[in-house]
């Protein structure tokens, strides 16, 4: 494990050898319509491992970022991360990155990195120190004095990572951070988001929509059902730790991927037909 | 030349040609000297107006009530649009005032405020305040409402506490949009000040050239109109080059 | 499993916050009269009573009537102006791009220093009433329309090529409908200020009409003339916009996306 991104990552996480716990977890939405949007889930989260969640479209996979993130409180059931109980508040040491662009227009790439620290009040030299690592190792450093207009979505998504990075968390959230960028891109981000995982040693879930990421990138890859959403399945690639894209070479790959898609494939009928009912 | 540079170019074009089209025509007699004198010439009552210095005073109040009216309107206006971003019923139930706000025709109100406080500046400065707050309210609701989802769940993410949040993630993200309510702001409350001094009040730059049209001192008048236009296009004209420059680095190239 | 929306998003619930709403602005009224005394402005209900008889005399309706045709002449010149101009320079997109600003500067002047120049032209009167109106109302039909016009996306006009429609075809089932939303909503605003125009064009150069009624109610210390014009003003230009603001609503529930 890389020094200089030294986290607490699986010496203090081990004392949980799972990471963050649902128990009978459902969210519920209400307003103008009431909406059943999650659950009842379970899931343990295991230290150090990369889990992915795919499911159709409006499953809830976001909302069950939100919910171990502590962004939303769940309606039934608990939610624990590092035995602690988490509801409405985000807990220290998780990080996420979303979608959307979440890159603050106002401030210069190396300004976004360091705006995190900045309010947690860390010291100058520790700031300027962990900053300077994170640009080189997301390779930023041609980029530092830019603002985020000037980059692409690619560079803006990898200064977002870059933010989350640098506070060095033990939790790292990715909801479907890919999805606005082309496929190429998306498997060259794929492999650096493998690095980090590495280095940091961190524990990392993935949303996303894309099968094949999923099967590539994870050591465990959960499939939810259409809306309300509940995990069918949760599949173990068995991967080595030390992977890439090339795994797409991998017969095993291809078999991951069709058994994801033929539990899928039934479940993403269900969530088209109710949008179209 | 860029294209930037030729509709540049085209605009002065536009308004020289259009002063020297007016000039001709003044000149020429072709437009009655009584009706309106040549650009020229209200260039040069101006001049004089400022050097014998009878101008000064107008300035003075017309731009003392304008800052007053602008001052509380932008204070007012944004904690107003926060505060109603923050309570969605009272939103809905203001939504429909907003929108039909400027639809009122606000100095029919002025009569009643002169009755109520006096031929004095305070109905000048309430009027341009009751101009320009609701834009700036406007703009502010507008601005919140902008602010995209993923920075309020970033600010999260990152345990900012509330005031944090709002300091460092949502205000800045609505900046564009608060500025924007500072330049109609600060455009309402000049249009309100001077209408109401020329309609009704006895000082500034409004009354003045209401005097004067009565006076039928056309030189004093078109001099004044005409500094009270290039004023109004000078104040607007800078507040929109400082946006710009503030939301150059902002803004997809 | 369902649960009930709030009770403030009912339409019933909207209902009641719209009276809570009407029953602040009139107890800050109340206020106001309790303050300034009849000197100043009439209560509530005294102007409401006063209004209705008010609506009942000729000499009422005489006045209305100026204001109203003044304010038809200049809606329609603003509108056929406004709308001409825009699409002009909509279409041809470099002096669209020469002609915004200057428009815009135009709008945020203060245009109460032309009047002396429109009265100078156009004496007192009808006609000096109609320009006012329609110096405050063109500008925004022109802005609005300008920027329907350029906004069309390059999108339908390809495919109104590939359905291989005519020209009229192409305007009167494309771009009209897709011009429309913005334009009506330019022509809102155009339509409150043209009456703000012509109501003050009234106020100081003219003998007729409903801004006349009400500086020279002032002038004659006849408080309960000025406040009641003024609410009937107020209401009828609320009633208006809300109308145009549901026909403006209805239009974009059409369009498409937005």
């Amino acid at each position: 494990m890389n020094v200089a991104l030294a986290t607490s990552g699986p010496a203090a996480a081990s004392a949980h050898a799972v990471h963050a716990r649902l128990r009978g977890v459902t969210r519920m939405f209400s307003g103008k319509l009431s909406v059943h949007a999650l659950g009842p889930l379970d899931l343990d989260l295991q230290c150090g491992e990369f889990f992915s969640v795919v499911g159709p479209s409006g499953c809830g996979k976001s909302t069950l970022m939100d919910l171990i993130a502590g962004l939303s409180p769940p309606t039934e059931g608990t939610i624990t991360f590092e035995g602690k109980p988490v509801a409405g508040d985000v807990p220290d040491g998780i990080g996420a990155v979303f979608q959307e662009d979440a890159s603050f227009p106002w401030l210069t790439v190396r300004d976004n990195i360091a705006f995190g620290l900045r309010r947690a009040g860390f010291d100058v030299a520790e700031i300027a120190r962990r900053v300077d690592y994170v640009i080189g190792f997301m390779g930023l450093r041609e980029f530092a004095t830019a603002y985020p207009a000037q980059l692409s979505g690619g560079m803006r998504q990898r200064v977002c990572i870059a933010r989350t990075l640098v506070l060095e968390p033990r939790l790292i959230l990715l909801d479907e951070p890919f999805g606005a960028l082309d496929q190429q891109t998306r498997l060259l981000m794929g492999d650096e988001v493998l690095r980090l995982w590495r280095e940091t040693g961190a524990t990392v879930m993935l949303i996303t929509h894309a099968l094949d990421e999923a099967a590539m990138l994870s050591d465990r890859v959960g499939v939810m059902s259409a809306r309300p959403g509940r995990f069918i399945d949760v599949i173990t690639t068995g991967w080595p730790r030390e992977r890439d894209s090339n795994i797409v070479a991998d017969p095993a790959f291809g078999v991951v991927t069709a058994r994801l898609w033929s539990l899928l494939r039934g479940e993403s009928m269900k969530a088209i037909g109710a949008r179209g009912a | 030349m860029s294209r930037q540079a030729a509709i540049g170019w085209t605009r002065v074009a536009v308004i020289v040609g259009f002063l020297a089209a007016l000039e001709i025509l003044c000149r020429m007699k072709v437009i009655n000297p009584l009706t309106l004198i040549p650009p020229s010439e209200m260039a040069m009552a101006l001049w004089g107006l400022f050097v014998s210095g009878k101008i000064w005073d107008d300035i003075a109040q017309t731009f003392s009530t304008v800052a007053l009216a602008f001052v509380f309107s932008v204070t007012v206006g944004f904690a107003l649009g926060a505060l109603i971003h923050a309570l969605p019923r009272v939103r809905r139930a203001v939504d429909p005032l907003l929108a039909s706000y400027y639809s009122i025709p606000f100095f029919v109100f002025y009569p009643l405020l002169i009755a109520l406080f006096g031929l004095n500046t305070v109905p000048l400065i309430v009027i341009g305040f009751v101009f320009a707050t609701a834009a700036m309210v406007i703009s502010t609701l507008n601005g919140l409402d902008r602010v995209p989802r993923v920075m309020t769940k970033t600010a999260r993410i990152l345990r900012l506490s509330p005031a944090q949040a709002v300091m460092q993630v949502t205000l800045p993200s609505a900046a564009p949009y608060l500025f924007t309510g500072l330049k109609l702001a600060l455009a309402y409350s000049f249009i309100g000040v001077i209408a109401g001094e020329f309609i009704l009040s006895g000082g500034g730059l409004g009354f003045s050239i209401a005097y004067a049209y009565n006076e039928f001192d056309n030189q004093t008048m078109y001099a004044l109109m005409m500094f009270v236009l290039v004023i109004a296009t000078v104040m607007n004209g800078a507040l929109h080059v400082w946006e710009q420059r503030l939301l150059k680095r902002r803004t997809r190239a | 499993m369902t649960t009930q929306p709030p009770a403030w998003l009912t339409l019933g619930g909207r209902a009641f916050d719209g009276v809570v709403i009407l029953a602040l602005f009139v107890a800050v009224w109340q206020g106001l009269y309790a303050y300034a005394g009849d000197a100043a402005i009439t209560s509530p209900l005294a102007t409401l009573a006063y209004a209705s008889s008010l609506v009942q005399t000729a000499n009422f309706w005489a006045n209305a009537d100026a204001t109203l045709l003044a304010f038809f002449y200049s809606l329609v010149i603003s509108i056929v102006l406004g709308v001409a101009l825009g699409l002009v320079l909509g279409a041809r997109r470099f002096a669209g791009d020469v002609a915004e600003p200057m428009l815009v500067a135009l709008y945020t002047v203060p245009k109460v220093t032309l009047y002396p120049l429109i009265l100078l032209i156009f004496g007192l009167g009808l006609s000096a009433k109609v320009a006012f109106g329609v110096i405050h109302g063109v500008i925004p039909i022109v802005l609005f329309t300008l920027n329907a016009v350029k906004n069309i996306n390059p999108v339908l006009l390809r495919t109104a090529r590939v359905m291989r429609l005519t020209p009229w075809q192409t305007v009167s089932t494309v771009l009209a409908p897709a011009v429309m939303p913005e334009l009506i909503t330019g022509v809102r605003v155009g339509f409150s200020l043209t009456m703000l125009g012509v109501l003050i064009g009234e106020m100081f150069a003219s003998q007729r009409g409903l801004g006349f009624l009400i500086i020279n109610g002032i002038s004659l210390h006849n408080v309960r003339m000025t406040t009641a014009v003024i609410l009937i003003v107020v209401t009828f230009a609320i009633v208006a916009n809300g109308l145009l603001l549901w026909v403006d609503k209805r239009m974009y529930r059409g369009a498409a996306g937005v």
